[in-house]
């Protein structure tokens, strides 16, 4: 039933009830995870969920409706339901689907369906999650307890039909291994993680890799304590740098453009980061946790350059901002099935720089190796960025304590432009990457 | 709640007590201990107002059932969207393999659901499903009204979002309910731009309510709200960093209870002994001042529910009295294993997803102190009014909130907005600080969205005005 025809087969029948133009998104998936905690299984958990999207445009007024049932007498009530609500909507002069000339003809392998991941046993999953929790209670004795090991695993397909002559379907899988190890010490818990995720079980990092590695994080948060406030030099890991970039991410994405709730609105073309900045969005790598063959939207995925040498040159774009802004989409459009396309990345990451972490550790004579931030207070607005921080601190080059209940603050603009140092250590461990980087300084709030 | 929706799974798609019962056997097949089932029906509908035009509105159906098989400290479960009983059997066999050993036993007889004894949310129609013409009235309304509040106000958003879902829980110890739950909840954005300056403020407000809710509580004010926000950050200068004072006003800051103490009270992390209060139960965690409660029973709330669930009616569970630590809130697993009843706090985000201990309205007790006098005790320090919010890592108690409306106090007096700034704090330690509580209990205005797990569910906060000795506020201004 979950077909290309089927999802045409929709498509006709809005036009035949009077709808001007319509698309339909069908997402059918099966999820499976299981956790094993202290040794034991605890939950088993199988997910199978499927859900189709109509949008109906009548002239420039749309409506949205979705749908778990997929029996054909409802999908047609659903049809005549979908065009009585686009009547309440406005005019909307710039909405509408894509030109029929945007939308390419094939359909690209990006290498995200591997046959593998469902393949494996109930058995292989279970010894999975539990060999990666084993890890991590292995490695020391200070790691007592344990949230879990959980390996998890999702199939699933998506079809797109729209009434300008395009229809595409593409299959994903994932899997992936997570270890939360908690270590004690003098009454006093920390508790960290360290996981692998990939669209291949055989990509996956060993379970012995991922255990261990969640265990020295979260022993290597023990005896942490706060700071004097001062402002120093922050060391952004991987993971925070990934997290950093993926605010700009939000800034870049064109509905914030268009509603000018960015900091970077009227920006391109100007230095918005320091010269070894470089920042892609590329939906079609190779088996990337962000690839797709085409976007929400069914324009087919390509690579745009955001950032080149610190300029932004492009922003990310879905037919409707690209339109208030007389730009062309960038193939960003993101899709939920009940709610309307809006902007989103694909593979978004900062291009590696030249130095190994290590070497950016040790250019800092004191400062904050950041591995952690909690809170919300990234503002994409104004760019006011204040977050709670957890690291260890730098004194000579060295990592010398572990530090938290403090926050780190300034402003994403000057923080861009402040990046000093940008490592050599780019691994897509999500589809918004980037490797260590160094801000100059920052402010840091503590006792 | 009426007949109509206690029926409403065997009219709509012929699933019988029987049925029911069925499906709980299947699920107890392989030795399972409990066996429970969920099904859900839940339409939701959202208008969304930009540029002063309605550009999108949304309608989505959402069905399915959720079994979940219980042995021991094992669960299995499963879930289906399609409400056949060869899909909804599927589903119980798949739960079932949790159990690998022993004999099947039978479920309690599944008899038809008593009427809930009460009912919390006594509406006539939701908004759901009222009038488009009315609905679409109560946007246009919040945006001309903020417009109108200054010429600075360059974009206003507002959105209002509604749900009616009805749910059935069974199980195999004989719990058998119905509850229609109604949702409602209506948003302004706006932003404020003056030479290149430019600032949001946002205000909304709902509940599990009927449309004359918005009669009461008229767009009107949620649009003047989110519009002074807005202009008053356009004159807000960058937060001071350090440690001081911070005075946190009655309602919505009422997010530091649900942060600092509320997650490290649900009885899952406890029962792990991963929680920071893990082992501390009758020990003293806050001043004496401090009385924590979790009540699901207040009318009309967002966080309230007449049953949670796993079909156990909701309760109001004194978290911690007069400073000390008195009680956790479990959901039914939980509660079996630490041998304590469940507090009506299982709940789940959807058919999905598996029922966890979270809170429904968390809130501190009023005190006896004058608000006025509470400012006017500080030298200098914060007044936080409203948060964007929060954040806590349950296991060393360490949590953060995110301002997005804050004075300076110096020498008693509220003074100088300050920008977005983050707070930071230890649960266990937080509460020791409190120094005065205010008599003005407020709950907040029914915006909560708490995630737990991936899971997110609707909640409550709130709290009068208190006052902390020493908090660390994560400025830029040393």
């Amino acid at each position: 039933m979950i077909s290309k025809e089927f999802a045409m087969d929709v498509v006709k029948a809005a036009l035949h009830k009077g709808a001007s133009d319509a698309d339909v998104i069908i997402r059918d998936g099966d999820e499976f995870s299981v956790t094993v905690r202290m040794g034991e299984v605890e939950t088993i958990k199988n997910v199978a969920a499927k859900k189709l999207g109509l949008r109906v445009f009548s002239g420039r007024r749309s409506a949205i409706t979705s749908t778990a049932n997929l029996v054909w007498t409802s999908v047609e009530a659903l049809i005549s339901e979908t065009l009585a609500l686009a009547k309440i909507t406005s005019e909307d002069p710039v909405s509408g689907l894509p030109g029929a000339e945007e939308f390419s003809a094939g359909v690209e392998d990006v290498g995200i369906f591997h046959a593998d991941v469902q393949a494996l046993t109930l058995e292989a999953r279970i010894d999975m999650a539990r060999r990666v929790e084993k890890a991590a209670l292995s490695v020391d004795p200070r790691i007592l307890n344990s949230e879990g090991g959980e390996f998890s695993n999702s199939v699933g397909t998506l079809v797109l039909a729209n009434s300008r002559g395009f229809a595409g379907e593409y299959r994903g899988t994932s899997a992936s291994i997570v270890a939360v190890p908690i270590a004690s010490e003098n009454g006093s818990m920390q508790r960290d993680y360290w996981f692998s995720v990939k669209r291949s079980a055989a990509a996956l990092e060993s379970p012995e890799l991922v255990g261990r590695k969640a265990a020295e994080r979260a022993l290597r948060r023990l005896g942490a304590r706060s700071v004097k406030t001062q402002a120093v030099p922050v060391v952004f890991d991987s993971s925070m740098a990934a997290s950093l970039i993926g605010t700009l991410c939000d800034a870049v994405c064109g509905s914030a453009i268009f509603r000018k709730s960015s900091f970077l609105v009227d920006k391109l073309g100007e230095t918005i980061a320091s010269r070894g900045v470089s920042i892609v969005d590329d939906g079609r790598l190779p088996g990337g946790l962000g690839s797709r063959p085409f976007d929400g939207e069914g324009l087919p995925s390509r690579v745009t350059p955001v950032i080149e040498n610190g300029v932004l040159v492009n922003y990310l774009l879905d037919t409707y901002s690209a339109k208030k802004l007389s730009l062309q989409s960038t193939g960003n459009a993101a899709r939920g099935v009940s709610t309307p396309p809006s902007v989103g990345p694909s593979n978004f990451y900062l291009k590696a720089g030249p130095y190994r972490p290590e070497e950016i550790i040790r250019s800092v004579s004191r400062g904050l190796y950041l591995t952690e931030m909690i809170g919300f207070g990234v503002n994409t607005v104004n760019g006011d960025f204040s977050q709670g921080a957890v690291g260890l601190w730098i004194e000579n080059g060295e990592l010398a304590f572990p530090v938290e209940e403090i926050t780190i603050a300034g402003n994403l603009l000057d923080m861009f432009k402040n990046i000093e140092m940008i490592g050599n250590d780019l691994e897509f461990r999500s589809a918004i990457a980037a490797p260590t980087l160094k801000i100059a300084e920052m402010v840091i709030s503590g006792q | 709640m009426n007949a109509k929706a206690d029926t409403f799974f065997e009219n709509q798609y012929g699933i019988t007590p029987r049925d029911i019962e069925r499906l709980l056997e299947i699920g107890l097949t392989r030795g399972g201990e409990f066996a429970e089932l969920y099904l859900e029906f839940r339409e939701n509908d959202n208008l969304f107002l930009e540029e002063s035009i309605i550009k999108n509105a949304t309608k989505s159906v959402t069905q399915g059932i959720g079994l979940r098989v219980i042995s021991g400290e094992k669960t299995g479960f499963a879930c289906s969207d399609d409400l056949t009983f060869a899909r909804m059997a599927e589903a119980a066999k798949a739960a079932s393999f949790i159990a690998s050993h022993g004999q099947s036993s039978r479920p309690a007889a599944a008899s038809p659901p008593l009427p809930n004894p009460r009912d919390l949310y006594p509406i006539d129609e939701p908004i759901l499903n009222a009038e488009m013409a009315a609905k679409l009235q109560l946007i246009q309304e919040a945006d001309g009204v903020a417009r109108a509040c200054d010429p600075r106000i360059k974009e206003v958003r507002v959105s209002l979002a509604n749900e009616s879902k009805i749910i059935l829980v069974a199980n195999s110890e004989g719990t058998y309910v119905v509850d229609v739950q109604p949702l409602s909840r209506l948003n302004v954005n706006c932003i404020a731009r003056d030479n290149g300056n430019q600032q949001v403020g946002t205000h909304g407000g709902g509940g599990r309510v009927a449309m004359d809710f918005f009669r009461e509580h008229p767009p009107e004010y949620y649009a003047r709200q989110a519009a002074r926000q807005a202009i008053l950050q356009l004159e807000a200068t960058e937060a001071p960093a350090g440690q001081m004072e911070v005075v946190m006003a009655s309602g919505w800051p009422g997010v530091l209870l649900h942060e600092a103490i509320g997650h490290g009270l649900e009885a899952d992390f406890n029962r792990k002994g991963f929680s920071a209060y893990s082992g501390r139960m009758g020990e003293r965690v806050a001043a004496d001042v401090c009385t924590v409660v979790d009540d699901g029973t207040i009318p009309y709330r967002r966080g309230s529910l007449n049953v949670d669930d796993e079909g156990t009616p909701t309760h109001r569970t004194v978290l911690i009295e007069n400073g000390v630590l008195c009680g956790y809130m479990f959901d039914r697993l939980s509660a079996r294993l630490m041998g304590a009843h469940s507090t009506g706090n299982g709940r789940r985000e959807d058919f999905a997803s598996v029922p966890i201990p979270r809170m429904t309205n968390t809130f501190l007790l009023a005190g006896s102190a004058d608000p006025e006098e509470i400012l006017r005790s500080v030298k200098r320090g914060l007044y936080v009014v409203s948060l964007s919010g929060g954040q806590v890592d349950i296991t060393n108690g360490k949590f953060v909130f995110s301002t997005s409306e804050a004075y300076l106090i110096e020498n008693g007096k509220v003074t100088k907005p300050v920008r977005g700034a983050t707070l930071v704090g230890n649960g266990p330690d937080v509460l020791t600080k409190v120094t005065m509580v205010g008599h003005d209990l407020n709950l907040d205005e029914g915006i909560g969205t708490c995630g737990k797990d991936g899971q997110s569910v609707p909640v409550g906060v709130g709290t009068p005005t208190i006052k902390i000795s020493e908090m660390t506020v994560g400025g830029t201004q040393s």
